[in-house]
């Protein structure tokens, strides 16, 4: 195929891959190939402009009359909220919140990318595109990622319309940096807390809308399932974390934009209440999962103290532009003090090892890089198990270069945190970091129009297996976040919505009913099952697992000794829980029960996915698959697809996930073995 | 180090509530509060003791989500959010009373858990610019100065905890308030709405049932971000500004 | 509350310069009162002026009380349920003690003008009226009583304390400490408008008592 003619003019410049390996067998079945069915065709960058216009329009009359559900209120989904709601639908926004303003998307340090070319170093829609394709190590398909970098821009209009206090110059214009992996500064920034400033105006957009009457909001509500009627999502089933009470909402689309699922690894930067559930109950439902391997760790986390840790911290990898990291070059200079130890006796590996990019080398090369100093026992800090897990961030060159003040200016605040969490002082002691979970670029297969496979439910922000491949490169999951929620979403949905409104379903349906009735069941059997673990401690193992098993390295006996602990602990978890409490009034054991239930059966899943892509990419990195020097290899002729899973049953009674295939063809960018050396 | 905690139990909105009193040991000084609290609950769960129902969500003290009265202050001793507190600065055998926010609009639902949605409808009341999506104009076609965009976005740290409203001894959400009036009043971009949004925010303020401000300052040094006082001073002035001129 | 508190400030700083006429005697201060009955004559009938002023109090007085009965039930309000355990950390004694020390002030108001506007008691004779119309005599003996020395002190000390709060706050109130630099003066304000006018104040009667000021 490749070097052939596409009948829209444009040229493969890749074959389809084959896959020759089977590594999975046995753990799944196979199931059809899939492809996007609204995949866009011609010059790349006319795609978007011309889908825009192809979709059809819904008249202003009738918007009010389309109900739409959004489960999330982060970026993407508040961002959605807000826009569906100018736009005159009827919007009802859920969040397990006790407000929208809380989704996670706030703790997004470092900044958003944005192809403005304000620095005028040679930036461009394309090479936004660009590097994120290669970035995503040639994973994710190019038309998504050409349209979100052709959004960007009009991204950071919008922000600083709303009022968003993003970085400035002294001329009063915006400021940009430069972020992990490009050479170029197109990340606008709002201190360290850039994710904060852009959900607060997304968050302030949408409560506008509350007021004006066009969204309703219900905070403290969990989705716990999908309502599919006649083969379309119809609503969701809620249940209200006060009260207790189930609810049936109903609509003629649903969105979820709920996160990412890190916390499958129970230590990660996610929050304690990130979790996977409504993308779960959806997938159970009938919508794949696509590319569920894909994790990406960061490398530039608060190592772990101890026992008790309930999660990780993430310092934005900014500090890695004027931070040096090292470890000792001696075992035994490990123990001292950093600052005894002299210049010729460190090893600032990452500048060694790649002397282009140094210190700024893609997030899951650096974090690599790190576990393997720590392995060869050259980590510093505390003893965790058999290693110390820890590398020096050493800011005392970026103090004498430009002053301590300036330093200050830019990371005061990460410096603070450190600070706090450590009892160490960064300004006067390198910081120790170490990779911790931290983004998942896997996520509901959607198509073109985020819609995914299940009519009427589309899927925005990580919680969609998205834009970013097989790794995310910095400052870009806030402009995913904003770009499907702003600007794609609103411009898709009105396709579908075209068609509506759609026949009333009512409660009494009998789909509407056994939904209900399974919540119901579900929550019960929780409270019945009466034994002596609680579900915390259920998800503390099922972390570690994940971790050594699933985490930066993983192999083909590891994953399927992996498969078989959280088989085992699956089936002890649903005879040993232990639930206190009742279902009608508040209860976070519950809550958490529901999500580590969940959390196990996708973590199967994961490891299926890993054993079966027996190859290196982006944040998932086989050990069967790397090149003499220890690099990431890909295998395109087996592997440039997208791993869409289905629901296959529950593995306990026999079940398999089916894998459905949609190979990734470029026409704009030719696949090349990424090389940062 | 052991400790012994005061805990606020209520079972619900309805319930009256009372102190109990719990014993933890083995708590080690890198762990944070909230982690310490967690070791309570897996204790309570193995008894066979309901757990202490308590508000967290990124545990990154960014999210607004933790809360708590430590020891008689906002977030405890130090100037961060309960979940970067950590427990060295407690010492071995200590009583730490712990206790929900309160205030009348911010109702106790469970324990040492609040409704705080009063924020969000202070919010809708102005707390916006009004840009709707695609309607943007280019972002440097507007430059801002350094300066007033600097205070904008020390302002704009708020993260909506609600410790301002806990620490003081009026009830008043001022400090709150004063940070997002303050936030969009330095921004060119949020001139056009400036006084109206001060008018309906103070409007809803006083109606959702928060106390009125004496300027104590006890807000100020609760509040986790450091949103200085002067918020406070510019709300006031906008609002002065906005009622002269018939706002 | 602000504006009629800034008001009660001018009128104090007044009041306090006027008392100081105490140390140029007897005559001095005398013709200073009578004076004050006399402003604005003849345009204004006598003591015209003066009950210009007294009305102007008096509707301040009303107004700032009101509206601390607002603040101090809306703060009633808004905190039902009261800390089994609270620390203040960032607020002076005399910020939280403004409603108790504003009622503290009403009420030594209420004697201050029996003492000597009003009903004009002599504490140490028992008269009333002051009918020597001398009252630079009435001050003196009523403070040369130990007792009515430490009344006018603790009084002084509550408004010392309310002024050094309140002219922070009306400041505040008013949006005029918009930077740490304006914020930071206006504390100063508070310490400077409370030490000159609670130390002017107490200069006399403890001038009296020690002998400093004598018939």
């Amino acid at each position: 195929m490749a070097g052939s003619t596409l009948h829209d003019g444009t040229t493969p410049l890749n074959a389809a891959p084959n896959q020759t390996s089977d590594d999975a067998h046995g753990y799944y079945t196979a199931g059809d190939p899939i492809a996007d069915p609204v995949a866009p065709t011609g010059p790349i960058k006319d795609r978007w402009t011309n889908r825009k216009f192809e979709n059809r329009l819904v008249n202003p009359a009738n918007r009010r009359k389309l109900d739409i559900i959004i489960v999330g209120t982060g970026l993407a989904g508040g961002a959605a909220a807000a826009t569906l709601g100018e736009a005159g639908y009827n919007v009802k926004s859920f969040c397990y919140q006790d407000s929208p303003r809380r989704a996670h998307s706030i703790a997004a340090q470092g900044g958003i990318n944005a192809a403005k070319n304000y620095k005028e170093d040679g930036d461009s829609t394309f090479r936004l595109f660009y590097d994120t394709v290669k970035g995503g190590d040639y994973r994710s398909r190019e038309s998504n990622v050409y349209r979100l970098a052709e959004v960007s821009a009009n991204i950071i209009d919008q922000c600083v319309a709303q009022g968003v206090p993003f970085a400035r110059e002294y001329g009063g214009l915006l400021d940009n940096r430069s972020f992990g992996g490009v050479q170029v500064s197109r990340t606008f920034y709002a201190r360290g807390q850039t994710g904060q400033q852009l959900l607060i105006g997304a968050y302030q957009a949408m409560e506008r809308q509350v007021a004006a009457g066009t969204v309703e909001q219900f905070t403290r509500h969990e989705m716990l399932e999908l309502i599919v009627v006649d083969g379309k999502a119809r609503g969701i089933i809620a249940r209200d974390m006060v009260t207790g009470e189930i609810e049936t909402h109903l609509a003629d689309v649903v969105v979820l934009a709920t996160g990412g699922y890190g916390n499958v690894f129970f230590l990660s930067t996610n929050a304690m209440g990130s979790n996977v559930t409504a993308a779960w109950r959806a997938h159970r439902k009938g919508a794949y999962m696509a590319n569920p391997c894909y994790t990406q760790i960061h490398p530039t986390c608060i190592p772990v103290s101890g026992e008790h840790q309930s999660k990780l911290t993430l310092m934005s990898e900014s500090l890695r532009n004027d931070g040096r990291i090292w470890v000792p070059k001696k075992k035994e200079d490990c123990t001292k003090d950093p600052r005894d130890i002299p210049e010729e006796d460190r090893d600032y590996y990452l500048e060694r090892i790649y002397p282009s990019f140094g210190n700024l080398v893609p997030r899951d090369i650096a974090s690599r890089a790190a576990k393997y100093m720590c392995d060869e026992g050259r980590g510093v800090g505390p003893m965790v198990g058999d290693f110390r897990r820890g590398v020096y961030l050493d800011f005392s060159d970026a103090i004498q270069r430009l002053g301590e003040d300036a330093v200050r200016e830019k990371y005061d605040n990460l410096f603070d945190m450190y600070e706090r969490i450590t009892g160490e002082n960064p300004y006067q002691v390198p910081m120790r970091i170490y990779p911790a979970v931290h983004y998942v670029m896997g996520g509901l297969w959607v198509d073109y129009h985020l819609q995914s496979n299940i009519p009427g439910l589309f899927v925005s922000g990580e919680a969609n297996f998205s834009d970013h491949g097989a790794n995310r490169l910095g400052a870009s999951a806030l402009m995913q976040g904003l770009a499907d929620g702003y600007f794609v979403l609103p411009n898709t949905i009105r396709d579908y919505l075209a068609d509506g409104p759609f026949e009333k379903v009512d409660e009494s349906h009998e789909a509407v009913v056994e939904a209900k009735r399974a919540v119901q069941e579900r929550i019960d059997k929780f409270l019945s099952i009466n034994g002596t673990r609680s579900a915390d401690s259920y998800h503390k193992e099922l972390g570690n697992i994940m971790w050594e098993y699933c985490g930066m390295e993983r192999t083909e006996d590891g994953l399927r000794k992996a498969i078989d602990m959280i088989r085992e602990l699956k089936a002890d978890f649903w005879t040993n829980l232990k639930v206190l409490g009742s279902a009608d009034t508040l209860n976070q054991s519950l809550e958490k029960a529901g999500r580590v239930a969940d959390f196990i059966e996708l973590g199967e899943l994961m490891c299926i996915d890993a054993l079966n892509r027996r190859e290196s990419c982006g944040g998932h990195f086989r050990a069967e698959s790397q090149t003499d020097d220890g690099e990431a290899l890909r295998h395109d002729e087996e592997f440039a697809y997208v791993a869409a899973w289905e629901w296959g049953g529950d593995s306990l009674e026999g079940g398999q996930p089916v894998l459905h295939k949609e190979d990734l063809i470029y026409t704009a960018i030719e696949m090349k073995q990424r090389s940062y050396k | 180090m052991n400790l012994t905690l005061k805990i606020w139990r209520q079972a619900g909105p309805s319930d009256k509530g009372g102190i109990h009193t719990y014993q933890v040991q083995g708590i080690s000084e890198d762990m944070s509060f909230l982690e310490m609290l967690d070791v309570l609950n897996e204790q309570l769960n193995e008894k066979g003791e309901e757990p202490v129902a308590f508000d967290s969500d990124c545990r990154e003290g960014i999210c607004g989500t933790c809360s708590l009265m430590i020891n008689g202050e906002a977030h405890g001793p130090e100037v961060t959010t309960t979940c970067q507190l950590h427990m060295r600065s407690f010492s071995d055998g200590d009583t730490i009373t712990i206790e929900p926010w309160r205030a009348e609009p911010f109702s106790v639902i469970k324990d040492l858990i609040v409704d705080r949605s009063a924020f969000d409808r202070i919010i809708q009341s102005g707390g916006f610019i009004s840009a709707n999506t695609g309607s943007a104009p280019e972002a440097n076609s507007v430059p801002a100065p350094r300066d007033k965009a600097m205070r904008a976005f020390n302002v704009a740290t708020c993260i909506g905890c609600g410790a301002c409203v806990a620490a003081c001894p009026n009830g008043s959400a001022s400090l709150f308030l004063g940070a997002k009036i303050t936030h969009l009043g330095e921004l060119p971009q949020g001139q056009p709405e400036r006084y109206s949004r001060v008018v309906d925010m103070v409007g809803q303020h006083d109606h959702e049932g928060f106390g009125g401000c004496t300027n104590i300052g006890e807000c100020a040094s609760a509040c986790p971000k450091e949103i200085p006082l002067d918020v406070i001073s510019q709300l006031n002035k906008d609002l002065r500004t906005a009622l002269k001129n018939g706002y | 509350m602000a504006v009629s508190g800034l008001l009660f400030i001018a009128f104090v700083l007044a009041h306090m310069y006027g008392n100081l006429k105490a140390f140029g005697g007897e005559d001095s201060f005398n013709t200073y009162a009578e004076h004050l009955r006399e402003i604005g004559e003849p345009m204004l009938p006598h003591e015209g002026a003066l009950w210009i002023i007294r009305i102007g109090l008096i509707v301040a007085l009303v107004v700032h009380v009101a509206c601390a009965v607002i603040l101090w039930r809306r703060a009633a309000a808004a905190r039902p349920v009261q800390y089994a355990v609270k620390k203040n950390t960032g607020s002076s004694l005399s910020s939280r003690t403004m409603r108790w020390g504003g009622l503290t002030l009403l009420v030594f108001i209420v004697w201050h003008l029996l003492n000597f506007t009003i009903v004009k008691v002599n504490p140490s004779s028992g008269e009333t009226g002051d009918p020597d119309h001398n009252p630079y005599a009435l001050m003196v003996d009523s403070f040369d009583l130990w007792w009515m020395t430490v009344i006018y002190l603790i009084a002084m000390l509550a408004l010392g304390m309310h002024l050094h709060h309140g002219t922070f706050s009306s400041l505040q109130t008013l949006g005029w400490t918009n930077t740490a630099t304006s914020r930071a003066r206006a504390r100063a304000a508070g310490w400077v408008v409370a030490i000159v006018i609670a130390g002017g104040f107490a200069l006399v009667p403890l001038s009296v008592l020690v002998g400093i000021i004598e018939k």
